[in-house]
């Protein structure tokens, strides 16, 4: 049931011309999953509307336009990267930066950090540690609903390998810098792998930003094993232009007594989807999932979160909230799948939105299947605005309206950045919200490229 | 067994006593109205064609453009797939293997209740509905309708002395052609969905229900849907509209025998509430659940809408669902005038092995609309229990609010229980909320009921009751009972 | 300070305030007694601008001013300040941040500088001495998991921090146990000065016998329809308001 459109058969063919180019610099094991996955792809194609998960994103604009694509390096524009700071850079973190989804051979391709984790190149890895990448790799990233998983497998060559040895307690967070720096409207794809053993620990913390102000499409897939007793923090934190398109999925498997959290902060960017998964496979495993988007001008912010609880006793935990402006329109689609033999779950999931224009739109989709009698699950959505008590009381002890709406719309955001586990992060990301509403913030303050 | 009894000072004496009665009649717990009656029945060659479409308006000598509206819609059905979306495992369906029209043979027309089949009239008074004149005391005007013809309609003199027209459906396209033409398909157009469409082409019968501007209807009107026959598919219709100012309330029961195949039920509820009407639609639906093999049982899959057309009106859905192998319906409320409400109470049980992927959608189009929409799952056995549901703000629906709430309860561990709430606000103005729990029957509850002497049974009927309260207390109270009973029953044997 | 002029309003169409007049000079303490709806918390809302009643006549004058043009932040800036029968809670808002940007507001509107973040933090400190709060509560975001009683405190924290001309308590004795009705009214006593005044609300008579009133008026369906001294407390309570009401339809049957 091959399906015809013809946006798809351009993807098909993009691969059939470069698939050359991609296998040369990828391990032949990375390469032998692509063919089956380019024939997935070309069964599910691009995901349209018609895709329950896909319900209320529109990707064919992006996908139609036409790109130059990057299926190797291209290393003279590494020192652009080397020249970029994020704000948040300033921060005690193990930084590294990646280029339109390559590793900069500048900074060496893979490196070992003094406690015995390393990061770097997915590529050299799977040279470097091939059984470990074996073991791994493609097995926890799940396609059935969406085709772009596939096309990412297919086609994507590089990304950033993390891995952290058993017993290994990282202290201070890694950084991964995403830049996107082109002359051209590009696309890429960018395909991550972080494996932690059991009784360790690590806090990543990605940040996306686009350099340059042409049309980007970015597909990135990230794949997660969480071993036992380990501890797993991501924080994902987006400011692109409006004229770029990021869709990221992210696979985290669970094993026993693991803890992990997935944090999207959404503050800029033209077409975002998010789709996160929590595979709780291990007894006692526990996930928190928060999202918090700001969203003006004609953005479009799609969260979707799939938590699933395969073992028993696990817990997990969704808040997702969002401000919409303008024309900007959101969607959250969260999920809660309870298997039969997962007794004992518990399960919580909060979606909140706050529209402050009547051409502003949130489409949200709660879900909850549940397979198993023990549990306790719950669920809330609301779409309002700002409260009109708490308004009054602002204004009631002499604070002016508008302030009072920042401050509101502060504190609504604030519930979600509190909730972040890396603290000194929290406080930073307060500031670019609190910029982010009072329309300071169009790229970040120390960023040299006016990409806004 | 439905009891319709008489309203008044008596009523919470009976409740009491009911409940004793409840708690006392729990002890065997199979399908309770599962007799065949051996009634003489007129049926058609199985299958579907346009001659049977034909066929089966040439049988009701409707005029033309009914036989068109039939046909435009058979065309229509045959470019369409049977929808897949729900969270139902539905087996292939033989749509030429279901016998479209089938209708108790009677004596020319029913002048008197004399008239009426002693067998059918047997049948009715085992379901305790009321077609004898003494029970008209009862205060309810009943609409009786076996397979797929309405076979009595009781009190309809009353009722035509304040202007209110309660007939079968094939009566008022007769009598009422232009109130039929006017707005039968006006809020489930032809085309809407595979099984509305289905319907729209082989409708046989169904009640028709007309209240004048200014009137209240003084009694509760009452639809009872029974499927009698073998290997026959119901495809009733129904079409109430309030017209303004006035004010109805309508229950609709239904039962079916125990066979071991399926049997398809695609009804189509239509309402028009004018302005400053107020509808409100109560169903206890017991139709044939199947075995407990999951053999047999009836496809409920329903089409229920209400427009809630002008300004200020109210239309109010109460359902509770108990039967059915396979419950596919989502009564929904079009709040098109302003200030308009829309509400939806339901309980939804499933055992065994029945499957219900029902809700409602909530459609904000006037201005300052409200909609309150109340969920309660019932899930025991193998059961599989989805709550689906869709509230939607238009861009100029200023003010809309809508509060939900949708709770599952889970009994045993091979069951399950889904929510798929939809919002989708497209005004900033809008205050939606959206609220859903599930969890399990409390043990300590049913402890603490043991601890006081009762069965474990007793004490999750009584806890199944109190949870679905909110909703049954929206019933009219000769219905109240009744689904309380209903509740307790098609929970039996859950707790192993 | 106050004036208010036959001031009648509406909610929803219905008329809640039916011609109400009311001085309140400097450094008076001014009760005002009712029964359940007859317009007690509509006044308050009134007063401080809230905008669901809707004024169809009359006017408010406030140190000259008129108070109906001003915005709620202005009244509050011009020294309104109203104990909220029920405080609202703002997740996320923290009460430091709060009642920095409240008082820096207030003193902007002076001519003065903001307060340097130690100054500030020396005066909550002092004013939360004042109240007998608990110095966690400010740590807290606004009211957010809050007891009753505690939120009425940190309503009178509030008021300490914000120093009104006019404070107007709605039923801020309502649902408070004996001490913390106590440790409420300690803190309004102690914050009285005699260039400031006070608008006490209340159904009941007790939260009168730890703040002394100058005048106490009672208010039924509408208007106010006895004024008279701080014995008038001890007659209602006494009496309860069937008294009033009985008196009131004795001498204007026409009302019903």
């Amino acid at each position: 049931m091959e399906v015809k459109s013809e946006i798809s058969t351009k993807y098909s063919d993009l691969y059939l011309e470069n698939i050359g180019k991609i296998t040369d610099i990828s391990t032949p094991f990375l390469n032998s999953f692509r063919e089956e996955a380019m024939q997935k792809f070309r069964s599910m194609g691009i995901p349209t509307r018609k895709n329950e998960t896909y319900k209320y994103t529109n990707l064919d604009i992006f996908f139609n336009h036409d790109y130059r694509n990057y299926f190797i390096p291209v290393p003279s524009d590494f020192t652009k990267a080397e020249e970029f700071s994020c704000d948040i850079a300033d921060l005690d973190t193990h930084g590294l930066v990646l280029l339109n989804g390559f590793y900069p051979t500048l900074n060496g391709k893979l490196k070992q950090l003094p406690s015995g984790v390393w990061i770097g190149s997915l590529n050299e890895a799977a040279r470097k540690f091939p059984e470990l990448v074996e073991k791994h790799y493609g097995k926890y990233a799940n396609g059935d609903s969406d085709g772009l998983v596939h096309l990412n497998t297919a086609m994507a060559s590089d990304g950033v390998f993390v891995y952290v040895p058993k017993g290994v307690v990282l202290s201070k967070p890694v950084q991964v810098v995403n830049l996107v720096h082109s002359d051209v409207d590009m696309f890429n794809q960018q395909r991550n792998l972080f494996i932690l053993e059991p009784n360790s620990e690590i806090s990543i913390i990605i940040c996306d930003h686009t350099m340059t102000p042409q049309k980007f499409l970015t597909n990135a897939v990230t794949e997660v094993f969480v071993g036992e007793n380990s501890h797993f923090d991501i924080i994902r934190v987006q400011n692109e232009h409006n004229n770029a398109c990021k869709i990221t999925h992210t696979f985290i498997h669970q094993e026993k007594n693991s803890n992990a959290s997935s944090n999207n902060v959404t503050l800029h960017g033209g077409l975002i989807r998010n789709s996160t998964h929590h595979l709780l496979e291990g007894e006692g495993a526990e996930c928190l999932s928060l999202g918090l988007y700001l969203a003006d001008k004609f953005q479009h912010i799609d969260n979707y979160v799939n938590v699933i609880h395969n073992a028993p006793n696990c817990s997990s935990n969704q808040l997702f909230k969002g401000v919409l402006d303008d024309m900007a329109t959101g969607a959250f689609n969260g999920r809660i799948l309870v298997q039969p033999d997962a007794q004992g779950t518990v399960a919580y999931q909060k979606n909140n939105n706050i529209l402050l224009t009547d051409d502003a739109k949130m489409d949200t989709k709660p879900q909850l299947e549940i397979y198993a009698d023990d549990v306790k699950c719950s669920h809330g959505a609301t779409v309002g605005q700002i409260d009109e008590n708490s308004l009054f009381y602002l204004q009631s002890r002499g604070i002016n309206k508008r302030e009072a709406q920042l401050m509101l719309m502060f504190g609504f955001a604030h519930e979600v950045i509190q909730n972040i586990r890396i603290e000194p992060l929290r406080e930073r990301l307060d500031n670019l919200v609190m910029q982010r509403l009072k329309g300071e913030l169009t790229r970040c303050a120390s960023c040299m490229v006016k990409c806004g | 067994m439905f009891i319709i009894k008489g309203k008044g000072l008596i009523i919470e004496a009976t409740m009491a006593k009911e409940q004793d009665n409840i708690i006392n009649e729990v002890t065997s717990g199979d399908y309770k109205y599962g007799f065949f009656s051996d009634i003489d029945t007129e049926k058609i060659q199985k299958g579907l064609n346009e001659d049977v479409v034909r066929l089966i308006s040439s049988k009701k000598n409707e005029p033309q453009w009914l036989l068109e509206f039939r046909l435009k819609a058979y065309r229509h059905w045959l470019t369409m797939k049977m929808p897949a979306w729900a969270h139902l495992k539905i087996p292939e369906i033989k749509y030429q293997d279901i016998i479209y029209y089938a209708a108790p043979k009677q004596r020319a027309v029913l002048n008197s209740i004399d008239d009426i089949d002693p067998e059918l009239k047997r049948t009715f008074d085992k379901l305790g509905i009321p077609l004898e004149e003494q029970k008209h005391l009862s205060g309810v005007a009943v609409d009786a309708v076996m397979d797929s013809v309405s076979v009595k309609t009781t009190f309809k003199e009353t009722l035509a002395e304040m202007g209110i027209i309660f007939c079968s459906f094939s009566e008022a396209v007769q009598e009422y052609p232009d109130l039929v033409k006017r707005y039968m398909g006006s809020v489930v157009p032809y085309t809407d969905n595979f099984f509305a469409t289905l319907n729209s082409a082989v409708f046989s019968d169904g009640s028709f229900c007309y209240i004048p501007k200014g009137v209240r209807c003084p009694m509760e009107l009452s639809t009872y849907f029974r499927i009698n026959s073998a290997n026959t598919g119901q495809f009733e219709r129904t079409l109430l509209v309030a017209d303004e100012e006035s004010y109805v309330s309508y229950l609709e029961g239904c039962t079916a025998p125990q066979r071991d195949e399926n049997q398809l039920h695609a009804a189509i509820v239509e309402i028009i509430a004018e302005k400053n009407a107020e509808v409100k639609y109560s169903t206890v639906q017991n139709w044939y659940p199947g075995d407990k093999e999951g053999k047999g049982g009836i496809f409920n899959f329903v089409t229920k809408r209400g427009m809630c057309k002008g300004n200020n009106s109210k239309i109010s859905w109460t359902q509770i669902e108990t039967g059915s192998a396979i419950t596919w319906k989502y009564p929904s409320c079009i709040l098109r005038g302003d200030n308009s409400t829309g509400e939806f109470y339901s309980v939804a049980v499933t055992n065994n092995h029945q499957q219900a992927d029902t809700g409602t959608k909530m459609i904000h189009i006037g201005k300052n609309t409200k909609s309150t929409i109340v969920s309660k799952g019932i899930s025991a056995g193998m059961g599989q229990n989805s709550y689906r549901g869709l509230v939607k703000v238009l861009k100029n629906a200023t003010g809309a609010r809508n509060y939900s709430q949708c709770d599952s309860l889970l009994l045993g561990d091979k069951c399950g229980a889904h929510t798929f709430p939809y919002l989708e606000v497209d005004n900033s103005s809008a205050i939606i909320e959206h609220e859903a729990t599930t969890s399990k029957i409390g043990e300590d509850q049913i402890f603490y009921c043991n601890q006081r002497g009762i069965s474990t049974e007793d004490a999750i009927g009584l806890i199944v009751n109190g949870y679905a309260k909110e909703v049954i207390n929206k019933l009219p109270m000769e219905f109240a009972v009744e689904a309380q009973k209903l509740l307790q029953i098609s929970l039996e044997g859950s707790v192993g | 300070m106050l004036s208010i002029k036959n001031i009648k309003a509406e909610i929803d169409g219905k008329e809640i305030l039916k011609g109400i007049s009311l001085e309140i000079k400097e450094g008076e303490v001014h009760a005002i007694m009712g029964p359940n709806g007859s317009g007690k918390s509509t006044l308050a809302a009134v007063l401080a601008g809230r905008d669901y009643a809707r004024i169809t006549e009359g006017t408010i004058t406030f140190n000259g001013g008129n108070l109906l043009d001003m915005s709620p932040e202005e009244r509050s800036k011009e020294g309104i300040f109203l104990g909220f029968q029920y405080p609202i809670e703002i997740p996320g808002v923290s009460m430091v941040n709060f009642m920095k940007t409240a008082v820096n507001e207030h003193r902007k509107h002076k001519g003065l500088e903001p307060l340097s973040a130690s100054d500030f933090l020396k005066m909550m400190r002092e004013k939360k001495e004042l109240v007998e709060i608990d110095s966690k509560l400010a740590n807290r975001s606004v009211n957010e998991g809050f007891s009753g009683g505690e939120k009425k405190k940190n309503e009178i924290f509030q008021m300490a921090m914000l120093e009104p001309k006019l404070a107007i308590l709605d039923e801020t004795d309502s649902g408070l146990d004996i001490d913390a009705l106590r440790i409420v009214a300690n803190g309004v006593n102690k914050l009285k000065r005699p260039d400031n005044s006070s608008l006490i609300i209340t159904h009941y008579q007790r939260l009168l016998d730890y703040i002394v009133p100058d005048i106490v008026h009672v208010l039924y369906d509408g208007r106010i329809v006895k004024t008279a001294g701080k014995e008038l407390a001890f007659e209602l309570e006494e009496k309860g308001y069937d008294w009033i009401k009985k008196e009131v339809e004795k001498n204007e049957p026409s009302w019903k």
